[in-house]
């Protein structure tokens, strides 16, 4: 009896490991263990402010998700004229320039500390095409606004656009294809984009300061010596 | 006197933007002082000490 069920079991788990689910599965645990997507401990170099300004960026990024939302939900005719609308719009507004701010800062701080480092390229990747992506993002947004400001913008910025043969299939005297862009395509490549970045940074662990780098370049230092 | 005209009261918004010129190169005045400042608090992230639990030692 006993012999039946394990070979019924290991029945089960032979199929089970031909399913694409069993196997995205099993490489997500062995990839994002649980202590390590969700750490409590990292090592102590990290105590420095340097290293605050990602989750700063991420925490401005959710802001701007969050504003943008109740934006879409009602309208210019609200944003524009209302006294709440007006203080949502500045809320949106003001997330996407402390998003750039503590992107920037961010940015130098790891170019700086090269962090590429220690087969980190895709981290830093992920990184760069994500800060591409917010700029369209931030672009198209000054081109939804729906007021003189936007229609200013777009009508200087498109012989730029049109220089580079991109103006041929996006057009940024096209409201709506702008506002399609800002509202949708664009917030999806970033939150996919910055997601990536954040999951390899988990992955990776935190670029360690030159003076204890490891001499392989190869495992993470935080998952291996936590300390702090 | 509202908390609005207060904070409206110290920088006046309104008009148009102010610019430098330095040969071929034009910035606005708003986009240096941005610049400015990430300078300031990136050299200020850099030097500060990071606040530790008490009783840690590392």
């Amino acid at each position: 009896m006993s012999l039946d069920i394990t070979t019924e079991r290991d029945a089960s788990s032979s199929e089970e490991s031909r399913q694409w689910t069993a196997r995205v599965r099993n490489a997500a645990a062995t990839a994002f263990p649980p202590d390590r997507l969700l750490p409590d401990r990292q090592p102590a170099y990290m105590a420095s402010w340097i290293y605050v300004f990602g989750v700063l960026t991420v925490v401005s990024l959710a802001w701007v998700i969050i504003t943008g939302c109740v934006l879409a939900v009602m309208g210019p005719s609200w944003w524009h004229v209302s006294g709440l609308g007006h203080f949502v719009n500045s809320l949106h507004l003001w997330s996407v320039e402390f998003f750039f701010f503590f992107m920037v800062i961010h940015l130098w701080g790891k170019f700086f500390m090269a962090a590429w480092r220690g087969n980190r390229k895709l981290t830093w990747a992920t990184g760069v095409v994500s800060f591409v992506a917010s700029i369209a993002a931030a672009f198209t947004g000054y081109l939804s606004q729906a007021n003189f400001d936007s229609q200013w913008i777009s009508t200087q910025a498109k012989d730029g656009i049109n220089s580079t043969g991109a103006g041929a299939f996006w057009n940024v005297l096209n409201f709506g294809q702008m506002l399609m862009w800002h509202i949708v395509l664009l917030p999806i490549a970033v939150v996919i984009i910055a997601g990536l970045h954040v999951l390899m940074v988990r992955r990776r662990g935190i670029v360690p300061p030159f003076d204890i780098e490891p001499k392989d370049h190869g495992d993470t230092p935080s998952a291996a010596e936590p300390s702090e | 006197m509202s908390f609005g005209v207060l904070i409206a009261a110290l920088i006046n918004l309104n008009g148009s933007g102010h610019y430098l010129h330095w040969g071929f190169v034009q910035i606005s005045v708003a986009n240096l002082v941005v610049i400015l400042l990430m300078i300031a608090v990136f050299v200020l992230a850099i030097l500060l000490p990071f606040p530790r639990r008490k009783g840690r030692d590392r």
